[in-house]
């Protein structure tokens, strides 16, 4: 399993990918990758997983935190040098050949996202449920 | 005078960096009095910077910018390299220049595969839902492959020189961190034919691309100004170091091989009331008359040539495929490509070289207040001038990045553009592609690096000069 995060340290609540796996790494040792946005060859990068959580800031989601199962899927962004997940598992089939890995996005809602910030208050909580869920479902019981 | 200014809002553009907004202003007569680009986000970089201490900033500074995070990085070790008081040793000088080859590749493939490429394959004017990289990948499959294994490669060459993504500490005051070892050497020679025939063709395409639209494309946003790059002493581009040199609108020269540290008596940079981004323009021309270009275009006319030989053969025929200097904004693609190519022969030409991985690091001198670092990046000149006190504190900090010496050029395009496709006061959907086509053809960054989901709807607004909203248009979030 790969848990990739994305965001920017220094925007604030943009930064809760990253501080997500900062965490899964040092509380659970798992395979981890962040960046500051999801590029197209971050396709590569998903070549031999069979899993793939990928965790990013939330503006408008639900609180603390959503799952959600990731198809595959041309969905336009409107948004800029970056991708959508489901773009980039598109671009994995495409670029392989193959099928892509199983996938869900963790979305931790935010709420300050301002240059030079930290993480607010709210979203260091939103954080910790987040991560207790994760946690969760790392458990062997939880398969059961 | 009483004239009354109508005001037609575009808010914010596509697949372009941050926020931006087009306000066009027309005049009683409905035509387009002015065109201004606002850039939402860049407010408070300055500021982000001042009180933290000088050798956090090489690192701090690529937080500005998701997208090319290593030309900040660069540009203010060079900078600090003066505080420090070092002249970076050979091995530092080749290892950043190895960065700086891959971070100017990987920028250059996305731009043109994955953003560019779409509006040139599918027409401006085709969908949007296909005009972009999911509709690039299902069409062209082929090509969007050899645009992801670039940037690949690039990150590869990043990686092993400039560390983690998102904590990369490559270059530091006076040098930089680590060698290049021995295995990502010979993995890169490797690689090294395939990268340069994907250029080589990237290249073709561009040209293809370019020629066979060549009268929209001459006539499409295109606005005479000056040129402004980095030159090296031999005349040749020189994308981390050299002097400065300009070239007016017909090609003449305005100055050359003048210092970075002089960029002030050179440049100055006028604050507009409607903008958070400074408009520079070279003093000597003033105000109106003195804005310039940068980024790709520029750089391969202001040069005499370029030090790798496909990539000069290349150069040769762009500047042969018009007897006059050429301004038009969409043969930044082309430009772009060919710099890709030469990125890809520097990367080669610097592998052999053993400095890069042995030699000495970092050097140090005697402590200065106050330093000044300039690289050609990606999309352009770009400037970082730091002062530092007794407590090695930053207590000044000015940036001009390369999208704000294009700040000019891009309205001049809007403007130009929207006259010619402003159809009543309505935006419509044909005017919003031709504007974004124009704006993408800079490869502006408008303040990069906030992106969270659900963060970026396509708003589009008419207002009238009393405020009233006329029409609103919006393509959804991602």
């Amino acid at each position: 399993m790969l848990i990739f995060g994305w965001g920017n340290p220094s925007r604030g609540d943009d930064g809760l990918g990253p501080a997500f796996v900062g965490e899964a790494l040092r509380r659970a040792g798992v395979d981890v990758l962040v960046d500051y946005q999801l590029q197209p060859e971050h396709a590569l990068d998903l070549v031999g997983r069979d899993e793939v959580l990928f965790v990013d800031a939330s503006t408008s989601g639900e609180e603390p935190f959503e799952v959600f199962e990731l198809a595959p899927g041309p969905k336009v962004t409107v948004s800029t040098h970056h991708l959508s997940p489901g773009g980039l598992l598109a671009v994995y089939e495409r670029v392989t050949g193959k099928k892509a890995p199983h996938a869900r996005v963790l979305a931790i809602r935010g709420w300050a996202f301002g240059l030079g910030e930290s993480l607010s208050d709210r979203a260091k909580q939103n954080l910790e449920a987040a991560l207790d869920w994760w946690l969760h479902q790392q458990e062997p019981a939880a398969a059961h | 005078m009483t004239e009354t200014l109508r005001r037609i809002a575009i808010d914010p553009l596509s697949r372009v960096e941050g926020h931006g907004k087009v306000t066009l202003l027309l005049d009683d007569a409905g035509h387009v009095h002015e065109a201004r680009l606002h850039i939402v986000e860049f407010r408070g970089f300055e500021a982000f910077i001042v009180g933290r201490p000088y050798w956090e900033v090489p690192v701090i500074v690529q937080r500005l910018c998701g997208i090319c995070p290593v030309s900040h990085n660069l540009c203010a070790a060079k900078a600090l390299d003066a505080v420090v008081g070092g002249v970076p040793p050979p091995s530092a000088v080749k290892l950043r220049r190895l960065m700086h080859a891959g971070q100017l590749l990987q920028s250059h493939a996305l731009h043109f595969f994955h953003l560019a490429s779409p509006d040139l394959l599918f027409g401006f004017d085709s969908d949007m839902a296909r005009r972009n990289l999911m509709g690039l990948v299902e069409t062209h499959p082929e090509l969007a492959k050899q645009g992801v294994m670039l940037r690949k490669f690039g990150q590869q060459v990043l990686e092993a020189v400039y560390g983690k993504r998102i904590h990369g500490t490559g270059a530091v005051p006076g040098g930089v961190n680590k060698h290049l070892s021995l295995e990502h050497r010979d993995e890169f020679s490797k690689q090294l034919p395939q990268v340069k025939q994907w250029a080589l063709g990237a290249v073709a395409l561009a040209k293809q691309l370019t020629e066979a639209n060549l009268v929209r494309h001459a006539g499409f946003g295109t606005v005479p100004s000056a040129m402004l790059s980095l030159v090296a002493a031999d005349g040749s581009l020189d994308l981390y170091d050299g002097g400065l040199r300009a070239k007016d609108a017909e090609g003449r020269l305005l100055f050359d091989g003048l210092d970075a540290s002089s960029y002030r008596q050179l440049i100055q940079e006028e604050v507009r009331p409607w903008s958070y981004m400074k408009f520079p323009y070279l003093s000597a021309l003033g105000p109106d008359a003195g804005w310039y270009k940068v980024g790709p275009l520029a750089r391969l006319q202001v040069c005499d040539r370029l030090s790798t030989p496909l990539a000069e053969a290349a150069r040769q025929e762009l500047i042969a495929s018009s007897p006059r200097t050429i301004h038009a904004p969409l043969v930044f693609h082309w430009a772009r490509m060919i710099e890709l190519l030469h990125a890809a022969e520097d990367i080669e030409r610097l592998l052999q070289d053993d400095a890069l991985v042995q030699g000495e690091l970092v050097s140090t001198g005697e402590r200065q207040r106050e330093g000044v670092g300039v690289i050609e990046a990606p999309r352009g000149t770009l400037i970082h001038h730091y002062e530092v006190g007794d407590d090695d504190l930053v207590t000044r900090c000015n940036l001009i990045v390369s999208t704000t010496n294009n700040n000019q050029a891009m309205n001049e395009a809007i403007r130009s553009v929207a006259r010619q496709y402003l159809d009543g006061h309505r935006v419509t959907e044909g005017l919003l592609n031709h504007l974004e086509v124009a704006v993408r053809a800079f490869d502006p960054c408008l303040s990069c690096a906030t992106h969270a989901m659900g963060q970026m709807p396509m708003e589009v607004t008419v207002v009238d000069s009393s405020g009233a909203v006329l029409s609103r248009a919006e393509r959804g979030a991602s």
